[in-house]
């Protein structure tokens, strides 16, 4: 469905940046990209979108050819028809959302969808108000919403959660999970959430220095490969208390409380980091 | 008091500032968006108005549309336009003149208008010209209006130009500025007092309506 294979060498101020993406992403997939920041998870996204032109290779994606370097083949963004929810939402703030909405639709289309769309994201009592009136969730439901007025058959989002606080993210994961089966969407969602990754997607994808790292199923990407009884943690310690040899230490958003050894404790300091076994226990 | 020099004032401040209006759109969307490597000539170009003398563009453009150059007799014989000590001749020299005071606000509001909203504008299906009628313009209304007023007050308050190509000629070319001078240099202090005042009084509420709408937006434009 999606065909991508493509370099381009970015020359920027801290020295040149060198991307090589290989990557095929099947029909009705909803793929993550996975990875820390500045790696191109999101130049990836601008590629396929057409708004960055790669140096060389070849993009293939709805069947048609839409970068060859060969051929001298370069569709443009606007003949593309993608869907693509930017991470500001890139919402037209002189528009009310409807106008926003009516924007996106190609002339001659039908207006019905509009409605439609309204009704599907909730969107009804807010569809007279402009963009700066309303909250990141109502944003980031107004942008998906435009996203889909063109009928795209492929979805780019661009770590479209990322500046909403935790329960409003889990319902509007609902919501793209929701969107994605609905209109028979190939989806392709950057973000650098694991448990968001983990939830919502069909394949990950794991960008490292501008290159595919890891590509697979989110438990075959995150978790270990080979099976044992014990696994190592890493923590971060907080407090040493040398009275009764106990040491606080950070697991995650958790601080466990762990007794040591006198010899371990020797040499420990705040802030060294630890490994800890564990252990399933039912 | 003689009220043609002001309605020409007003006429060719109009004037002037529609022309620019439209050329200068595309000029500021250049700046703001070519990476070309020519652009820091293009821009010091468009500059050059706030720094020269208007006398010195004032004598070239006298001597580019003098009928007995080339230039000036293609123009005369070809277009029948006259462009020395005449009104076509003000307007053009006052384009030239008031450039940056349209294109430099335009291409500043341009240039900060988020990318976000420009790609998505790409991505759902418009073209650059519709991108720029229907997201860009809209976006630097500000801009705009301060574009618009600072080339009307500074198209007011001309005069080495004006004085250089335009002479002084009653009802074609004599505008409100050159009205003054000409009415200390006849010792009528009265007169000009008339006007002066009345220039004074417009360019202030002018210059006043702006600051009232835009905050302080011009700042940076004023010398």
């Amino acid at each position: 469905m999606i065909n991508i294979a493509v370099n381009k060498n970015f020359e920027e101020r801290g020295g040149d940046f060198y991307i090589n993406f290989k990557l095929a992403i099947n029909h009705g997939e909803l793929v993550t990209i996975f990875g820390g920041s500045g790696v191109g998870k999101t130049t990836l996204l601008r590629i396929i979108a057409g708004l960055i032109t790669p140096d060389s290779g070849s993009l293939e994606a709805c069947s048609e050819i839409w970068f060859h370097d060969v051929q001298k083949i370069n569709v443009k963004p606007q003949k593309r028809n993608v869907g693509f929810v930017f991470q500001d939402f890139a919402l037209f703030p002189h528009l009310s959302v409807r106008d926003n909405l009516l924007f996106a639709l190609p002339k001659g289309d039908d207006i019905a969808i509009i409605s439609c769309l309204i009704e599907i994201m909730e969107l009804g009592h807010i569809q007279n108000r402009k963009p700066e009136t309303l909250s990141g969730g109502q944003k980031q439901r107004v942008a998906l919403a435009r996203a889909l007025v063109q009928k795209p058959q492929i979805l780019l989002l661009d770590e479209p959660l990322s500046s909403l606080d935790s329960s409003m993210r889990f319902k509007l994961q609902n919501y793209l999970l929701e969107v994605h089966k609905r209109f028979d969407l190939t989806t392709i969602m950057v973000s650098h959430d694991v448990a968001e990754t983990i939830k919502m997607s069909d394949r990950v994808v794991v960008i490292k220095d501008g290159m595919v790292a890891t590509y697979g199923t989110p438990l075959e990407v995150f978790s270990d490969h080979y099976s044992k009884e014990k696994s190592i943690v890493k923590g971060a310690v907080l407090a040493i208390d040398k009275a009764t040899n106990h040491v606080s230490v950070l697991l995650g958003t958790q601080v466990v409380r762990i007794e040591l050894s006198k010899e371990k404790l020797k040499g420990l300091q705040v802030g060294n980091e630890i490994r800890l076994e564990v252990k399933a226990a039912l | 008091m003689d009220w043609t020099p002001l309605f020409l004032t007003f006429k060719l401040a109009l004037i002037t500032t529609v022309i620019l209006m439209v050329f200068s759109v595309p000029i500021a969307y250049w700046l703001a968006f070519s990476k070309s490597k020519i652009k820091p000539v293009f821009e010091a170009l468009v500059s050059m108005p706030l720094v020269l003398p208007p006398t010195v563009l004032g004598f070239y453009l006298l001597v580019a549309f003098s009928p007995s150059n080339n230039f000036g007799n293609w123009l005369e014989t070809w277009l029948g336009l006259r462009l020395i000590f005449s009104f076509e001749g003000l307007v053009f020299a006052s384009i030239i003149y008031s450039l940056p005071f349209m294109v430099h606000p335009l291409q500043a509001g341009l240039s900060q208008v988020p990318k976000s909203i420009i790609d998505a504008s790409y991505v759902l299906g418009k073209s650059r010209i519709e991108t720029l009628i229907k997201v860009l313009l809209p976006n630097i209304k500000p801009s705009i209006l301060t574009g618009l007023v600072l080339t009307f007050a500074h198209t007011i308050g001309e005069f080495g130009v004006v004085l250089m190509i335009g002479g002084n000629i009653p009802g074609q070319t004599k505008v409100a500025s050159i009205a003054i001078f000409d009415e200390v240099e006849a010792l009528n202090y009265g007169a000009a007092n008339q006007y002066s005042f009345l220039l004074f009084a417009i360019s202030f509420t002018i210059l006043l309506m702006v600051y009232l709408v835009n905050g302080n937006k011009i700042n940076r434009y004023i010398k």
